[in-house]
């Protein structure tokens, strides 16, 4: 990270910098609820994404372990709020519970797909987890009969939002005379939490383990020939990465209050990779950078695409969701093409020019 | 074990060994498709290594020009017989798809030919979501549904009146395959250029140095892969009465699944593969509600057998889990013979 911050050099101002972003950041909700709530919660599932797409960048990023299928973890999470907090089985566990109930579970799903695939590479794992990915979004869709357990296609309603005794993140409360909606409630939590994973992402990239994974993803040989436990390793990337987005679904189910299948679809898996890809893969700013980005431009998009064409044309010719799609597998494309270390490249790479100028 | 009322009514029921047969008969009609399609990855992966992700999307592309030209062709009035209209539209389709899969080579993989491997299969997959949002704003968001200008006969097999049957489509897509299969391999076991593939799929370095345009030889390949493939969209639009924008994908899957039982890189794999994963997903379909149904437990139970008098068939697998036995296939062989069944060992070169 050194690289980027070249401030560090003057911690004053690296510590009002600091301070910038943090007044920037509680400040924000309040800026957007004025444009419109909607982007408040815009705001929060973007958050959501970041969780995702760090939690990705673990298993591909770090430990180089391509994984196609990983929204299946973030389904097993909110499914396992849902159950648990719904009146689906008249369960209403609070959150500090379950999260790390979905967290543990999506952890084991994690460790059973890894399990088996320790030995595939590349391509062949990526749709071998497709392939993983695609089967719980099945049985999500089917658990309906003959005992219902997912209520199938329908989905799972009313789920209980985040309680702390009293304290609801669903309602509107007035504090300190200020409005608090509940989006702007949920966008202070997942910012806290944000903040936690990013810390604990840092940590981890530069501790034994991070650079354990790192020599797999360099060299697997080489790494084990090092004294490296490789299955250890990737199967602790898998169940980090798993448990990651177990919690992010969590979170999911109780923002959204509702749930069905067609949220844990391929294309979403596909979108979360992309966000590492984009941003740069195995660089936490990066990720998160990805993660943002491609959760705002849809939005804007869609906010654009329909109007524009409408003055334009005079009538709507490409569905802006289509074009947003479409827009998305170019930039796939290009990026592939022109830019592979991603937007913010990994700080390997970057470390590794450095050491060669210096010589 | 509880009374299973027949909720067939009066219709006399066919004999098991005819429901088989029905199975497989089915299964080999969708295995001979998911072989053609297979044979396309597995050319491309035998010469550079590639899994060609957008390949199901080529597909697609071949079901949905196809219908266009079957639908305007029926709209016209004009006095063709119906088989004459459906070699048309594939005619038409041939070198459309062939066109797509020329371009996506030449855009999107011949640049990436030395990145990691990741590279090519983020444009890939980036290429096949390309391909699907174009097909929707062409064609349209919701199934089209292809004409239906050849009258289906059905041909007993058995001499049960409501026993097992095949279809004059049936018929037809289960021989052009193999005539396809035929075709394909004398190309490349007779032809010059099937050797000039074969050197290049053994030592692309060397096979240059003997004087072969190696990029030319990539190319055809991924042409003819995606001839193939758009036959088999015509089969696939014609045997189940539609094409929509997002057949490709799960086609694509499965017909990949197929090379990896197969082999991959393994021509005889790919078309042994394809024909087995089509009787399974067949068998699967058809037999999993019976095996997993719960009242063969009714007498374990009293509650459950109560259930199944209302319901006699409690399954717990329904044909619904249909598509996932090619990925539960999948999995199996990639961990207990990544080889496949006929290819050598290739999962810890990819």
């Amino acid at each position: 990270m050194r690289s980027y911050f070249e401030l560090r050099r003057h911690p004053g101002l690296e510590w009002a910098g600091l301070a910038l972003v943090a007044v920037a950041l509680i400040a924000l909700p309040w800026v957007l609820a004025d444009i419109g709530t909607a982007w408040v919660r815009i705001t929060n599932l973007a958050i959501l994404y970041c969780f995702l797409a760090l939690g990705l960048n673990i298993v591909v990023g770090f430990a180089g372990l391509l994984d196609l299928g990983y929204i299946a973890f973030y389904g097993v999470g909110a499914y396992v709020y849902a159950l648990l907090a719904s009146p689906q089985f008249g369960l209403h566990l609070p959150f500090w519970v379950i999260l790390p109930l979905g967290a543990g579970l999506a952890c084991i799903f994690g460790v059973l797909l890894g399990a088996p695939t320790l030995k595939l590479r590349g391509d062949y794992l990526a749709i071998v987890t497709l392939g993983f990915g695609e089967i719980i979004r099945i049985f999500l869709n089917n658990l309906s009969s003959p005992f219902n357990l997912t209520n199938g296609p329908q989905g799972i309603t009313l789920i209980d939002p985040f309680r702390i005794d009293g304290f609801s993140f669903a309602t509107t409360q007035r504090v300190l005379g200020q409005t608090l909606s509940s989006p702007i409630k949920y966008y202070y939590f997942l910012l806290a939490v944000l903040l936690v994973v990013i810390v604990i992402n840092l940590r981890l990239q530069n501790s034994r383990i991070g650079r354990a994974w790192e020599a797999i993803r360099e060299d697997e040989i080489a790494a084990r020939a090092m004294g490296i436990n490789t299955r250890n390793m990737k199967l602790l990337a898998y169940a980090m990465g798993a448990s990651f987005g177990g919690v992010a679904g969590g979170m999911f189910s109780a923002m959204q209050g509702f749930i069905s299948p067609e949220s844990f679809v391929l294309v979403e898996s596909i979108m979360v990779l992309s966000m590492v890809v984009l941003g740069g893969m195995g660089n936490v700013f990066g990720v998160v950078v990805g993660a943002l980005l491609l959760s705002y431009v849809p939005e804007v998009l869609r906010y654009t695409v329909g109007p524009v064409q409408q003055a334009v044309l005079g009538r709507t010719l490409i569905d802006p969701e289509v074009f947003r799609m479409l827009l998305f597998g170019l930039a796939l494309v290009l990026m592939m093409l022109f830019r592979p270390a991603g937007i913010l490249p990994s700080a390997l790479r970057k470390r590794e020019l450095q050491a060669r100028t210096r010589e | 074990m509880a009374q299973r009322p027949d909720n067939r009514g009066a219709e006399p029921t066919a004999p098991i060994v005819d429901t088989l047969i029905q199975q497989l008969v089915n299964g080999i009609t969708l295995g001979s498709v998911y072989a053609i399609v297979a044979l396309g990855y597995t050319m491309v992966y035998g010469i550079i290594q590639l899994i060609n992700f957008a390949h199901g999307e080529v597909v697609m592309i071949g079901a949905m020009v196809a219908y266009t030209v079957i639908a305007a062709l029926v709209g016209a009035h004009l006095p063709l017989p119906p088989l004459a209209i459906l070699v048309i539209a594939t005619l038409c389709a041939i070198p459309a798809c062939m066109a797509v899969g020329f371009t996506m080579e030449r855009v999107a993989y011949r640049p990436l030919r030395r990145a990691p491997r990741l590279a090519p299969l983020i444009t890939a997959i980036g290429l096949s979501i390309i391909l699907q949002n174009l097909a929707l704003i062409i064609w349209s968001r919701s199934p089209l549904p292809y004409p239906q200008i050849i009258d289906t006969v059905s041909y007993h097999l058995t001499p049960h009146a409501n026993g097992a049957t095949i279809t004059n489509v049936q018929v037809g897509i289960i021989c052009l395959s193999i005539v396809m299969m035929g075709a394909l391999l004398l190309l490349v076991y007779r032809t010059k250029l099937g050797i000039a593939m074969r050197a290049v799929a053994q030592n692309s370095q060397v096979a240059g140095l003997m004087g072969i345009d190696i990029n030319r030889v990539i190319s055809l390949t991924f042409v003819i892969g995606s001839g193939l493939a758009a036959v088999a969209g015509v089969m696939d639009g014609t045997y189940y009465g539609v094409a929509h924008y997002q057949m490709g994908f799960i086609l694509g899957l499965k017909a990949f699944s197929a090379a990896v039982l197969g082999g991959i890189g393994n021509l005889g794999g790919a078309m042994l593969g394809g024909l087995l994963l089509g009787v399974i997903e067949a068998l699967g379909a058809g037999y999993v509600g019976d095996l997993t149904n719960l009242c063969h437990l009714s007498g374990w139970s009293s509650s459950l057998a109560q259930r199944c008098a209302d319901d006699p068939h409690l399954a717990v697998f329904g044909s619904n889990y249909q598509d996932v036995f090619a990925f539960i296939v999948l999995i199996l062989v990639l961990v207990f013979r990544p080889s496949g069944l006929l290819g050598e060992r290739v999962a810890d070169r990819a």
